[in-house]
């Protein structure tokens, strides 16, 4: 038992305390992933997915901004809300598109999708 | 506080990892199902952050509903029965190393901005849901309305974008 906690307390010192910057490099992270996915893949439900990662990652900033700011105040999380809203618009716009092009195409590769380029 | 930093980096482990396998997945069924997991993630990082009622419209309207979007588009718009359901990247390697510096760029602007800042001493106040919802309806009542059009637009707009044309 004391070898366990004595594991525990250095495992535990090795960890940093959790502190607002934790919170953002998480949303960093994802952020970036997001964009990677936006950028690469050529399935267009797949970029729609990067998008919804951006979106999430923009959220913990906000929320976590919001839990941390001097007096907690909830304009963070009320703005989070707005784009919870939003991206739920957006889903349902951007899947009724995809599926308008793939009706038209018959793909969803959005890289083959460029007959406005002629 | 110590068992607040172990769920911390449990779940941030978890919404990193499953991030990674939606993003770098060839199989796009894959890809929509770790997302199921990143939503339930970001939604325990809510929590973290005392945003109760965030985390649960999160998993309402991410999981519940995006997510069945996504998944209804995956499959309609893929041939489900054969089994090639994987996707190709384009450009993966400049993409990569952009991602790679805009995370690095973010999280070394965040950390070195935002290092130390701890957990405020001053208690704000404690219910979250009547909070939000008296702030929604007296500071932010314009957007709040706002958003009740924009929603009804794209619902009416997406019906009709999606709906298949009878002559043609």
């Amino acid at each position: 038992m004391g070898s366990l906690e004595s594991f525990w307390n250095e495992f535990a010192g090795w960890l940093p305390h959790v502190q607002l910057a934790h919170f953002l490099i998480v949303g960093a992270v994802l952020f970036a992933l997001g964009i990677y996915a936006i950028a690469t893949r050529r399935n267009a439900i797949m970029v729609l997915m990067g998008v919804e990662l951006v979106l999430n990652a923009a959220n913990i900033n906000f929320i976590a901004f919001s839990r941390y700011s001097a007096d907690m105040n909830f304009d963070g999380q009320a703005a989070a809300i707005f784009v919870i809203i939003l991206a739920a618009a957006e889903a349902a716009i951007g899947l009724a598109i995809v599926l308008n092009i793939y009706h038209r195409f018959q793909t969803v590769n959005v890289d083959e999708v460029s007959s406005l380029k002629e | 506080m110590q068992l607040f930093d172990v769920v911390f980096y449990v779940f941030a482990l978890i919404t990193l990892l499953s991030g990674c396998i939606v993003v770098f997945s060839k199989n796009i069924i894959y890809s929509a199902f770790s997302l199921l997991f990143t939503f339930f993630g970001v939604a325990a990082l809510y929590v973290l952050l005392h945003a109760d009622f965030l985390a649960v419209t999160q998993i309402l309207i991410y999981v519940g509903g995006i997510l069945v979007l996504l998944l209804f588009g995956v499959m309609l718009t893929n041939n489900v029965i054969s089994v090639e359901m994987k996707t190709g990247t384009v450009q993966a390697i400049p993409a990569l190393i952009i991602a790679a510096v805009v995370a690095g760029t973010l999280a070394g602007l965040s950390y070195s901005t935002w290092k130390g800042v701890g957990v405020p001493a001053a208690g704000g106040p404690q219910t979250t849901t009547g909070t939000l919802g008296q702030m929604l309806m007296t500071s932010y009542v314009l957007p709040f309305e706002i958003a009740s059009v924009v929603l009804l637009v794209a619902l009416i707009g997406a019906a009709m974008t999606a709906r298949r044309h009878r002559n043609s």
